[in-house]
């Protein structure tokens, strides 16, 4: 291929082809191919689900591939554990700092190969070679020092450093700037260059895309365990990345136009002056029979939007209304009582109750918002739960099996379903289609228009843009924490939506 | 000609199994034990299921075993709740001790015995409650928020006695602890219904479900709108009420309070009389009449050694034995080479 010709560093060091991973029945990796050259600084980018991080576990030992092949340095290796991988040369520094906190840096530097002296460790070796090797990547400190009382810019360095000595041919950066502020970051970077120079050959996972521009060579585009590009980026600007991380392709149908300024209802609730600590405050408005649309890549502030909505997070003032009527939100239970409902991006940490049934966690929100002394009898539990289940037709072979055995499709619906028995007024649904089959996809976004057909007012997040123009009366368009566009009727494009996710971090180039 | 037969039932209602049949209750692992042990002990002592009526009441080994298991029993509803929400409370061997010697104290100090009982099982309520603000108000591990009553309680328990053991005979106290009610010992009677109280408060109402669910998952639940620390506040309440009631058993059994080794060590035997009983330490599902089938095997176990005539020495290690069996078939392998046996059919035991 030509643009593997044009890679800026030598020859190609790690190489993955083919690479499969299924769990379950979800194709985590569907055949993706990947190849990291000496002396560049290949970006890895993707949204949530897309595969980014399977595909760096793979590349370090952490999962076997189910199909596929590793090559180093041409030569095919079978990874059993990360530590195997090390043992390779391929090292990998993490968004957390995993080192220890209470120990020394010269220590966490050499942890595990101490330097020995008569059998014992040579502590003063060890102070002498961690003050040369930090002095390496620019970094003058007490090593004696304990690792926690420095920057986590401090410790990232150090996690480098202690990662190229031990590996020493590829270093896999997951994330990690995303606790850093700018100059740590410029710092960083210095860093990474300076290892670029020595032939190292660099895997940069992150979701700002600015950062991308400023450091990498080439970028390998991921999207839903596929492969979609692999370029350098000298040829790319924000709006091909952005286009090529959402869009399948640019052609697909237009916005409906029953959609476009269609008669809405009156207003159902509205958000004004919501904000709190590293989210400035918002304003919006949804009616009757509405969707609103969320686009905005990872990081933007869709979810932490969401979570002010339902009161997971307490906002620092501002208010909430529902039908004209001023409603406190300070947390779910509230949000629950006011005809709210959220189905959250992570279902099975924040959704599903796996262990209970299929018919529990139907009617559990309903439940709670009655309270416990007003049980609903097992024959209304059934009727409920089959009522929704016939509706979003959920396929489990009984109500009373646990949750967790269900499909990521089915338990998706097994929370929607949730949220329709309480009748509510305003649903919020977080990414309601990430990691579920083709199948159940198409299902859920017709559900969603059928809600709205009924009057419901919809907030609903998701990277995917082809789904977000066919359900949206109007797309709020997210960027650093802030709506910074608002789309609405024949407004809403695709095209239009990259434009807008893409405008500062062009602006920031230009 | 036969025509196939056609299920009226409609397609979108999947079969609900509701009634178990009776002899699922007869191949639970915990019913197999209890049976198992009973009859390990009749072996060791022919006479063991002899029952007989002296004096308005039963007497035999059994009637002893229950007699005997009861506070474990009643510590066991309690913690059955706590340890469905994830938690579990260390505190309950120490709550016996405080409530014990405030009922022994008041009435030796010649207050009514209904008020002493009373400022007892309060006793108890307070410091469930002061457990349930640690776990949830400033949010501490349950298992070191119970621990700081566990070890401050005994201290508690000693202040209120000066130190000293306090002797009672009021009447009340001691009926309690060795009285008779229809034939059966006090404490039977009071573990029993305290059990069916508790259980329909939670089956009746929705409070069981919200239970579990805040167990399994926590997270989840706050999403659902649950209000999780009220549920956690009751639970630990109960717990702590549950603590005073057996704390009276065996203060009026011995006719007074032993500040230092009234319910000592029992938090243990209560929780493992639990996890006897099916309920997860991780949470979620749990079955109180289960655990109080788990405090009675315990205590056969205990009954059992003693009346064969071993040195009690020996009780710690056939316990731990007989734990290891039941916990073995209870596990996911033996569940899983169950199920292959039986083909696919996933018995889960509730």
């Amino acid at each position: 291929m030509a643009e593997e010709m044009a890679a800026p560093g030598g020859r190609p060091v790690l190489e993955a082809q083919g690479i499969v991973k299924i769990f379950g029945q979800h194709r985590a990796l569907d055949g993706v191919d990947f190849t990291a050259h000496a002396g560049e600084v290949h970006a890895l980018l993707g949204e949530n689900g897309a595969g980014k991080s399977t595909l760096i576990k793979i590349l370090t030992g952490a999962y076997q591939p189910d199909e596929g092949e590793l090559r180093l340095d041409g030569t095919p290796i079978q990874l059993r554990n990360p530590l195997h991988g090390q043992s390779f040369g391929i090292g990998t520094v993490y968004q957390e700092v995993n080192l220890l906190p209470n120990r020394s840096v010269a220590e966490n530097l050499f942890l595990g190969r101490q330097p020995t002296r008569f059998g014992l460790v040579d502590r003063a070796g060890i102070v002498r070679r961690a003050r040369e090797l930090l002095a390496r990547y620019g970094l003058d400190i007490d090593v004696r020092a304990e690792l926690s009382e420095f920057s986590v810019a401090v410790q990232q360095i150090v996690a480098i450093a202690r990662a190229v000595e031990l590996s020493g041919k590829v270093l896999v950066l997951d994330e990690p700037t995303a606790s850093l502020d700018r100059n740590e970051v410029e710092r960083l970077f210095d860093v990474v260059r300076g290892l670029r120079a020595d032939g190292l050959a660099i895997i940069f996972i992150t979701h700002f895309l600015d950062q991308v521009f400023a450091l990498a060579d080439r970028v390998t585009i991921l999207r839903n365990g596929t492969r979609v590009a692999t370029q350098p980026l000298a040829a790319l600007n924000t709006t091909d990345v952005v286009r090529m991380m959402l869009g399948k392709d640019m052609a697909f149908e237009h916005h409906p136009s029953a959609l476009a300024g269609g008669p809405r209802g009156a207003v159902r609730v509205e958000f004004k002056g919501i904000g709190r600590k590293g989210m400035p405050p918002f304003d919006l408005a949804i009616h009757e029979g509405e969707v609103v649309g969320v686009a905005g890549l990872l990081g933007s502030g869709r979810t932490e939007v969401a979570r002010l909505m339902f009161g997971v997070d307490a906002a620092e003032g501002g208010e909430v209304r529902v039908d004209g009527e001023a409603v406190s939100v300070r947390n779910p239970a509230q949000a629950v009582a006011a005809g709210f409902g959220f189905c959250p991006e992570d279902r099975k940490l924040d959704g599903i109750f796996g262990d209970l049934s299929v018919r529990e966690n139907i009617i559990i929100a309903l439940q709670a918002k009655l309270g416990w002394f007003r049980a609903l009898n097992h024959e209304d539990q059934i009727e409920l739960a089959g009522r929704y289940a016939e509706a979003l037709d959920i396929r489990a072979a009984s109500h009373d099996m646990p949750v967790k055995l269900l499909s990521g499709g089915n338990q998706q619906k097994v929370i929607l379903a949730r949220w329709l028995a309480i009748d509510p007024t305003f649903l919020i649904l977080d990414e309601p289609t990430r990691g579920i089959d083709v199948g159940a996809h198409a299902e859920i976004v017709r559900t969603i228009n059928r809600l709205r057909e009924e009057g419901l007012a919809l907030f609903v997040i998701s990277s995917e843009l082809d789904e977000v123009v066919a359900y949206s009366n109007r797309v709020v368009v997210m960027r650093d924490r802030e709506m910074v566009a608002e789309l609405e009727g024949d407004a809403i494009a695709p095209e239009a939506i990259v434009e807008a996710i893409a405008g500062t971090t062009r602006e920031a180039r230009a | 000609m036969t025509r196939p037969t056609i299920d009226l039932r409609p397609t979108t209602q999947p079969p609900y199994p509701r009634a178990r049949p009776i002899h699922a209750f007869f191949t639970r692992p915990q019913v197999i034990a209890l049976i198992a042990v009973l009859l390990v002990n009749w072996m060791l002592f022919p006479g063991f299921f002899t029952i007989t009526w002296q004096d308005g009441r039963l007497f035999g080994s059994l009637i002893d075993v229950l007699n005997r298991g009861a506070p474990v029993a009643i510590l066991a509803i309690g913690m059955t709740a706590v340890i469905a929400t994830k938690g579990v409370d260390l505190s309950v061997g120490a709550v016996m001790a405080i409530s014990g010697a405030v009922a022994a104290t008041l009435v030796s100090s010649g207050v009514s015995a209904p008020v002493a009982v009373a400022a007892a099982l309060g006793a108890g309520l307070l410091c469930g409650l002061w457990n349930g603000i640690l776990v949830t108000v400033l949010d501490i591990q349950p298992i070191i928020a119970t621990l700081v009553l566990m070890v401050a309680g005994r201290g508690l328990a000693q202040l209120v006695t000066e130190g000293s053991i306090v002797t009672f005979s009021d009447p009340v106290l001691v009926f309690i602890g060795t009285g008779s009610i229809l034939g059966l010992p006090t404490p039977v009677v009071i573990a029993l219904l305290l059990m069916i109280a508790a259980t329909l408060a939670v089956r009746r109402t929705a409070l069981g479900l919200l239970i579990e669910a805040v167990g399994v998952n926590r997270s989840a639940a706050r999403f659902a709108g649950l209000s999780a620390g009220a549920l956690l506040l009751i639970v630990y309440t109960f717990a702590g009420f549950c603590a005073a009631v057996a704390g009276l058993i065996v203060a009026g059994d011995i006719r007074g309070a032993d500040a230092n080794n009234a319910g000592l060590w029992l938090e243990l035997d209560a929780i493992l009389a639990v996890v006897i009983g099916g309920t997860s330490l991780l949470g979620g599902r749990f079955s109180i009449p289960m655990a109080v089938l788990g405090a009675i095997i315990i205590q056969a176990m205990n009954t059992g050694i003693l009346i064969s005539g071993f040195s009690p020495e020996f009780n710690l290690v056939v316990k731990s034995a007989v734990i290891i069996v039941i916990l073995v078939l209870q596990s996911p392998l033996s569940a899983r080479m169950f199920r292959g046996r039986s083909g696919g059919n996933s018995g889960k035991a509730k």
